[in-house]
């Protein structure tokens, strides 16, 4: 019964200079908030401190079990300690957005013509400045307390993009859960269950040549690991690269499914608002 | 198809949302038709659950209705949502302003958001801020604001694009006195601008009476009526007059007492309460107590007013109006069916 459109067709196509120009307004939006706290970035940086030397010296004697096959405990430390914390900003992600749910704001956006894949990635960007600075602030900490990164500074970009790649895929899946759940405890209760799991199953704190047989396999199939064993790999004078590419190419794949996931639970947010 | 110029055609729409617990889920919108015309305040007035809201959501492309078409300014909103958004304005219940953010920055993302060049977005930011009285608190963020405050920078936020319809769902819930009727004179002085065209949802009665000039009543997630206030209570013909009765009383019978009475008609019993309409309340008023009197059921109070929003609702429901559906007297009888309206929304259409 309907008749043509009274009006031209609008341009549909979701453009590059759209969804970029969203991107970096809405990046800002957040860098710009965080900005105003500077309590919480100090505390962000303060957070992996404690850790890079609260473990490295619970830990220190590790290295004297036959087969660890590492001279200092903090250098073989830095890039676990980089890939937990990247896992542990992004995993929170999907709080805020229930805010900006609970808020209204999503919903402004929602109805105005903003890039439903700039909302995304721009939680990503940010997310990637916050793991970025805090990655490479970890890498000075181990610097300063005796670390050595033969690897050099590619080596170091190497640890600091895993880091990020990291976040980005623990920060899409918390969105997507965000978004279908809309219940903060549902975010508490993964983070709680998961972070320390997916921590210890990995080579972060402990060589897997000295783990069980079944923590190997578990720990080969864990994207934290990647992380760790592509980042420790890049800092060591002799990077086996074609393994680094391999892994970082994974977490990259896996970064680009988790991000993809979150923009379609945009759909069933909006059919169930 | 007919082309006549109206901002908003809504036909058959209807929703239903799952619910846990709920059997067959919950049926938000259940064939609900509408059409609003430029440039006017259009009030969607109903009960809190009535289905405004969700209306709302499907007509600003945030919901997606199970069936049904709406249409903005020409377009469809089902198969061009990204062309609606650049037409309309959407103020929503829950403010949607970033509260990390200042007034003056969350006006210029807006601006930017719709596609307007840095200089022109902070343009356009100020002189909204000039407009909604907000120039003080522009650099203030958003988290300080007092409730009103934060309700014209929404307000400032839907218009930053210059739409041609602005959604307003709910705009003065939760303000205090003096802030709403601020809002009041805005909102009227928004429809006067060039061609805005203003939907308003409301729960209020006053609200929709002095802002409105249509509205539709929306219960159970339909259209029941639409019209003028003042259309619409001059339906009802006359004067209500109504009465209280004490505990004890048996509807029935003062049913019966009254419907016997020449001078007054359509006799609705609702608990203790009877509302009944006369050409003439005051002259009606003694032999309608005489009546009870004698029948033995004295009335506790009467009272007579001209018609009002609230005895629209009633004819078109056969309820009482509760703004809050959680205050509906669960007393109350069933509406009989003498007391249904006609199919009056069939000839509005």
């Amino acid at each position: 019964m309907t008749a043509a459109p009274l009006t031209a067709p609008a341009s549909r196509a979701v453009t590059v200079p759209r969804l970029a120009a969203h991107t970096w307004f809405l990046t800002g939006r957040r860098l710009h908030a965080l900005a105003r706290q500077p309590a919480v970035v100090v505390g962000n940086l303060v957070q992996p401190a404690i850790w890079l030397f609260l473990f490295g010296s619970l830990f220190r004697r590790v290295v004297d079990i036959p087969g660890f096959g590492h001279g200092s405990y903090l250098g073989y430390l830095v890039p676990g300690v980089i890939a937990m914390n990247a896992m542990n900003a992004s995993m929170w992600a999907g709080v805020a957005m229930i805010e900006e749910i609970d808020r209204g704001t999503l919903n402004r956006f929602l109805t105005s013509p903003v890039s439903r894949l700039a909302l995304m990635t721009s939680g990503v960007a940010d997310q990637a400045v916050t793991t970025g600075l805090q990655s490479v602030a970890i890498l000075l900490l181990g610097l300063l307390g005796g670390a050595h990164y033969p690897g050099g500074v590619a080596g170091c970009a190497v640890v600091v993009a895993a880091g990020v790649l990291l976040g980005t895929v623990f920060g899409g899946l918390s969105n997507a859960m965000g978004m279908m759940l809309r219940q903060r405890e549902a975010i508490i209760g993964f983070n709680v269950l998961f972070m320390l799991p997916l921590t210890f199953l990995s080579s972060a704190f402990m060589p897997t040549a000295l783990m069980p047989h079944w923590m190997r396999v578990v720990t080969a199939c864990n994207p934290l690991d990647w992380a760790v064993r592509a980042g420790r790999s890049a800092l060591t004078a002799d990077p086996d690269w074609s393994a680094i590419a391999a892994r970082g190419g994974g977490l990259l794949a896996l970064a680009v499914v988790c991000v993809a996931v979150s923009v379609a639970t945009f759909r069933y947010y909006q059919k169930s608002v | 198809m007919t082309t006549e110029p109206c901002a908003v055609r809504a036909h058959d729409l209807g929703k239903t949302y799952s619910v846990r617990g709920v059997k067959g889920g919950v049926r938000a919108l259940d064939g609900l038709d509408l059409t609003v015309g430029r440039g006017l305040v259009f009030g969607l007035l109903g009960p809190n659950g009535a289905g405004k809201s969700t209306a709302v959501k499907v007509l600003t492309t945030l919901t997606r209705p199970d069936r049904g078409t709406a249409v903005i300014e020409g377009v469809d909103v089902r198969r061009r949502p990204d062309h609606v958004r650049r037409l309309i304005g959407v103020v929503a219940q829950r403010s949607g302003s970033d509260p990390r953010a200042t007034a003056r920055e969350n006006l210029v993302l807006q601006a930017r958001m719709h596609g307007m060049g840095g200089r022109a977005a902070r343009a356009r930011a100020a002189e909204l801020l000039g407009r909604f009285d907000l120039a003080e608190v522009a650099d203030r963020l958003v988290k300080t604001f007092s409730g009103g405050t934060q309700r014209r920078l929404d307000v400032a936020l839907g218009l930053v694009h210059r739409p041609a319809v602005l959604f307003l769902d709910e705009p003065t819930t939760g303000l205090d006195p003096e802030a709403r009727a601020a809002m009041w004179s805005e909102i009227r002085r928004l429809a006067g601008d060039d061609g805005l065209t203003v939907v308003l949802t409301t729960h209020y009665l006053e609200e929709a009476d002095r802002l409105a000039q249509r509205l539709a009543i929306v219960d159970r997630g339909r259209v029941v009526a639409d019209g003028t206030p003042d259309e619409l209570k001059g339906e009802l013909r006359g004067d209500a007059v109504h009465l209280e009765l004490p505990s004890g009383t048996v509807p029935g019978e003062v049913r019966a007492v009254l419907e016997a009475l020449p001078s007054v008609r359509e006799v609705r019993v609702a608990g203790r309460g009877v509302s009944t309409r006369s050409d003439n309340g005051a002259a009606a008023v003694p032999a309608v107590l005489a009546a009870l009197e004698r029948a033995g059921t004295p009335a506790a109070s009467v009272t007579v007013a001209r018609p009002s929003l609230d005895d629209v609702f009633l004819r078109y429901t056969g309820r009482r109006y509760a703004p809050d559906t959680d205050q509906d007297d669960s007393t109350s009888s069933p509406p009989g069916p003498e007391t249904r309206p006609s199919a009056r929304q069939e000839a509005a259409r």
